[in-house]
């Protein structure tokens, strides 16, 4: 059974890292007043960073004037966030492993693993240029 | 002019040169190529066989593009002959290497000493 949302918000902000620092403390600190515990905020703090770059990088091809809108709830025990840039999407099924092989030495394309290693749910619609993240409470590390 | 805060302290002992992070969140690409601009040059000005350790101890969280810039220090340091080593990392941060399977490539000390004393010993 799904807990009542407590919290429901809708942020638009502009593709620049900096932009995002009030609205993902603000999220943090909501996380901790609903009791989420140090190691679920650190784990929802890294996912979202790593979304939003990403959602810049890619997405906005580092564009100041294309928008991203973050939708977040927190309920009693979950909270949902999803970020949707202005891109043209990608094929997230397409990103290769970091891991393996060769591609542990590269120096990029781990946001993805990271993002899908520390939250429960990471989902991404047909187009890709939205992710939808959820993190429930307590639940260890994959 | 606003004054621009260092990114890295640096301390020569021997043939070992420890950079500590200054930063406690190292996210943004811009903060990471500053990062970059500041420690290639460490990196550059090494001798052969120089020991370079990278103290964690004040970093509380990170993004994947530093882990990017490590292993790019890294690639530069064995090209120059010399060896790698960080250090001081937290629980979270070290969870990070871990998931990433990074504690394959990097060699992970629980402090400076110790980095220096196991980088010290001939191969």
């Amino acid at each position: 059974m799904t807990s009542k949302a407590s919290i429901n918000r809708k942020i638009v902000v502009e593709s620049v890292p900096s932009a995002v620092e009030g609205v993902f403390e603000r999220i943090l600190a909501e996380l901790k007043a609903n009791n989420f515990s140090e190691d679920d905020i650190f784990a929802v703090h890294l996912a979202v960073e790593e979304a939003f770059l990403n959602a810049v990088k890619h997405g906005s091809k580092m564009d100041p004037n294309k928008e991203i809108t973050i939708h977040y709830s927190i309920g009693a025990d979950e909270v949902e966030i999803s970020m949707t840039d202005q891109g043209n999407g990608f094929d997230p099924n397409i990103v290769p492993d970091p891991r393996c092989g060769e591609n542990l030495y590269k120096t990029d394309g781990r946001g993805l693993f990271l993002m899908r290693s520390y939250m429960d749910r990471v989902e991404y619609n047909k187009r890709g240029n939205r992710v939808r993240m959820v993190k429930y409470k307590n639940k260890k590390l994959k | 002019m606003e004054p621009v805060k260092p990114k890295i302290s640096v301390e020569y002992a021997n043939n070992a040169a420890i950079a500590t992070f200054i930063d406690e969140k190292i996210l943004e690409e811009k903060d990471v190529q500053t990062l970059q601009t500041a420690i290639m040059p460490v990196v550059e000005s090494l001798s052969a066989g120089t020991i370079l350790v990278l103290d964690f101890r004040n970093v509380r969280f990170l993004s994947s593009a530093v882990l990017g810039l490590l292993i790019k220090l890294s690639k530069k340091v064995y090209e120059q002959d010399g060896k790698l080593g960080l250090c001081n990392i937290n629980p979270k941060i070290y969870e990070i290497f871990k998931i990433t399977r990074l504690t394959k490539i990097f060699d992970i000390y629980q402090d400076i000493e110790s980095a220096v004393e196991s980088l010290s010993k001939p191969d």
